[in-house]
């Protein structure tokens, strides 16, 4: 436990490193370097999380905030087009850009061809082209009262992702974001950053992924942001293979028109400690807000997931899964608030949460927060965590399978309900791979 | 082929099997049948190798093995089969898929070619035919969303497939209508033959107008306490078991 003196001097460098960065040129536009302002005044308000705050009860970050990152080098040079291959999942087929450390790296993407007027470049760029599709939207979701790592990121990101989507297009290649973090002298710190703008009845399959290069310590504190235009349909993908000694820590803002369509499936494999916010709000009627989550932790990696589903108007549907595998002495936490407020009448949600928990040491500490305000509405939640069920065991080890062979098909039985989501072919079928690697010492049939 | 000596069998901590012997030879039908909490399923799930199930004296010996010290999986690789009566619904478990790993592991350990998806998949849809068997229940999750009947063909589909040399079906007609009693029953009588043992575990007579035995034991509290040949099966139809509180419990099953 660090004294509150010490606790307040955790915020220093990211104070000094904005006072260096903030006012300059490389933070943007006036009404950009504002948000900015105002940010920083946030994260020095707020300071880095305690476990005495409710949020992030189960979840100490002193890992992070004792350690005083320094903004991460530009180390586009050390990835190579053969770790963007490796790392890309998504197949040929996707339109992909790369960030190492939160900048472009232009030499390492290969957007292709696009239909007319979608953006799939870096934010820097847009901002300097066209500012005026950016300034709406940026920084509009992802609310930094509250959160600090939101604030940091809006304070010092120093690039980003910009994909926009004009209304009635409808995108086939899937669209991939590829965030690379390396930091290969000392623990480093890196922001990335993205704006994903759906407009009217459009259409896009996006994939944001996090990815570490071999066993560095490294900090990616991202932010990523979704507008949904009415009747548009956005199906997203976060994939986290951070280091198992990186840190991350994402926010997913997300916000639905009318009759919009939102899908985000969450695979979070790495990191030695991940914290993912996902906050959604269904801001028209008729919108549809799915929400899948697959979780794999092993040694002492920590992964905590925060949900939030706002529904603000009548009409809406929400669904959300997540599904998470404990081994070792890992730590799982999983909070999903479903918030419907008064006018939100109609509202149908539904909330599952499960865990396998495989070993005496691992743990998850779960807690579903349904907040109701309106009474015509449907919410239902579930939560299960347990071991691997007995019986199925015996009952496949008397048709011959060992234990080690029965364990693995249940446990993979487990994940693959989720995997079996994922709507892009070569990303589930790597996942699948990446997964299967990841099971704890049990073999495959 | 099985030898079972003064078998005792504990659940829970209590007591079922009081030290139960029964002698099977290859190319034999036996039906155990018997009350309610007489024991049967307990015997069949120890022979299994459930691990609720603790044996605490007696011995079983299977081929000259000793069946009581082998893992349920070594027991299913040697040959042993357990029909559920209860299977258990595994989620996300493709039936075709589990099976086929079953019969692989089995084939492996008898030195056999593993099958690959394409033989196995001829070798399935013959198997599931014999048993008038839905084909997509091939591609569903194992038993899940099942009916009861559906979860019961099931079983002798797999019991089929893996072709075992003793199989222990443990009350397998239970909620089955006639219809279905009958296919379930061909499909055990087509697996009949001069290599194979079958033990039908049953409370009721009718199963076994359809899988006629060779022998009937009567199971009662925990031992077996009647053997005859079939007709014995019709005389307990006739007076059901109430005469077993009446009557001392007799001798064990014939050597």
């Amino acid at each position: 436990m660090i004294s509150v003196v010490e606790q307040r001097k955790t915020r220093d460098p990211y104070l000094a490193a904005f006072e260096r960065f903030g006012r300059s040129e490389e933070a943007g536009p006036a009404w950009l370097r504002r948000i900015r302002e105002r940010a920083a005044a946030r994260f020095a308000a707020l300071g880095f999380p305690t476990t005495r705050d409710e949020e992030w009860r189960f979840t100490s970050v002193a890992p992070i905030a004792e350690r005083a990152f320094e903004r991460a080098a530009d180390g586009a040079a050390r990835v190579s087009a053969a770790d963007v291959a490796r790392l890309s999942m998504t197949g040929p087929d996707a339109a992909a850009i790369v960030f190492v450390n939160g900048r472009y790296a232009p030499e390492l993407s290969a957007p292709g061809a696009l239909p007319d007027g979608v953006r799939l470049t870096s934010l820097r760029a847009a901002l300097a082209s066209d500012p005026g599709l950016v300034e709406p939207h940026l920084a509009r979701l992802a609310a930094v009262e509250h959160h600090a790592f939101a604030a940091l990121n809006t304070a010092l990101f120093e690039d980003g992702a910009f994909v926009l989507v004009p209304a009635n297009q409808v995108v086939e290649r899937p669209l991939h974001l590829l965030f690379i973090a390396t930091a290969p002298d000392r623990p480093a710190v890196a922001y990335p950053r993205a704006l994903i703008v759906a407009n009217e009845n459009s259409q896009v399959r996006i994939v944001e992924s996090y990815a570490g290069l071999g066993d560095e310590v490294y900090f990616s504190n991202a932010v990523s942001e979704v507008v949904v235009g009415q009747h548009a349909v956005v199906d997203h993908y976060k994939v986290q293979r951070e280091s198992l000694r990186g840190f991350h820590i994402g926010g997913l803002h997300v916000h639905l028109g009318r009759s919009a369509g939102f899908t985000t499936h969450s695979i979070a494999l790495g990191g030695a400690l991940t914290r993912n916010d996902v906050v959604a709000v269904l801001d028209g009627e008729g919108g549809e807000c799915t929400l899948n989550g697959l979780y794999i932790a092993d040694g002492r990696q920590l992964v905590d997931n925060h949900t939030t589903i706002d529904h603000a108007k009548p009409h809406c549907d929400s669904h959300e899964v997540y599904k998470g595998i404990l081994a070792g002495q890992a730590q799982g936490v999983f909070n999903g608030k479903i918030l419907v407020r008064p006018d939100a009448q109609k509202t149908d949600a539904k909330q599952t949460n499960r865990a396998l928990v495989l070993s005496d040491e691992a743990q998850i500490n779960t807690k579903p927060q349904l907040e109701i305000f309106a009474d015509d509405v449907k919410c239902t939640h579930g939560a299960a965590v347990g071991q691997l069920d007995e019986d199925a065991i015996f009952y496949l080890r008397s048709r011959g399978l060992d234990l080690a062979q029965a364990r693995a098909i249940l446990i993979q039985a487990f994940a693959g309900d989720m995997l079996g989501r994922i709507r892009i072919e070569p990303l589930r079928a790597q996942l699948e791979a990446a997964v299967l690697a990841l099971l704890p010492n049990e073999s495959s049939p | 082929m099985l030898d079972i000596k003064d078998l005792k069998v504990q659940a829970e901590g209590k007591e079922i099997l009081h030290g139960l012997s029964l002698s099977v030879r290859v190319g034999e039908v036996h039906a155990i049948m018997g009350p309610n909490g007489s024991g049967k399923s307990t015997l069949a799930r120890a022979l299994a190798g459930h691990p609720g199930y603790e044996v605490t004296g007696g011995q079983v010996t299977y081929n000259g093995q000793d069946l009581l010290a082998m893992a349920p999986e070594d027991r299913a690789r040697e040959g042993v089969f357990m029909a559920f009566q209860y299977p258990v619904e595994i989620a996300g478990v493709n039936n075709a898929y589990f099976l086929k790993a079953a019969l692989n592991a089995i084939r492996k350990h008898r030195g056999e070619e593993e099958l690959d998806a394409m033989e196995f998949m001829a070798l399935i849809r013959d198997k599931a035919k014999l048993l008038d068997l839905d084909p997509s229940m091939l591609s569903r999750p194992v038993n899940e969303g099942f009916s009861g009947g559906e979860k019961k063909r099931n079983e002798i589909f797999h019991m089929a497939v893996l072709e075992p040399k003793l199989a222990v079906l443990d009350e397998t007609d239970s909620g089955l209508d006639i219809d279905a009693l009958k296919t379930v029953a061909g499909g055990v009588n087509a697996l009949r033959s001069p290599e194979r043992a079958i033990i039908v575990v049953t409370h009721y007579q009718r199963l076994l107008n359809y899988i006629v035995p060779d022998f009937v034991h009567v199971l009662s509290d925990g031992r077996i306490v009647r053997s005859g040949g079939k007709e014995l099966a019709l005389e307990l139809e006739d007076k059901g078991y109430g005469w077993l509180e009446t009557e001392p419990a007799g001798a064990n099953a014939r050597a």
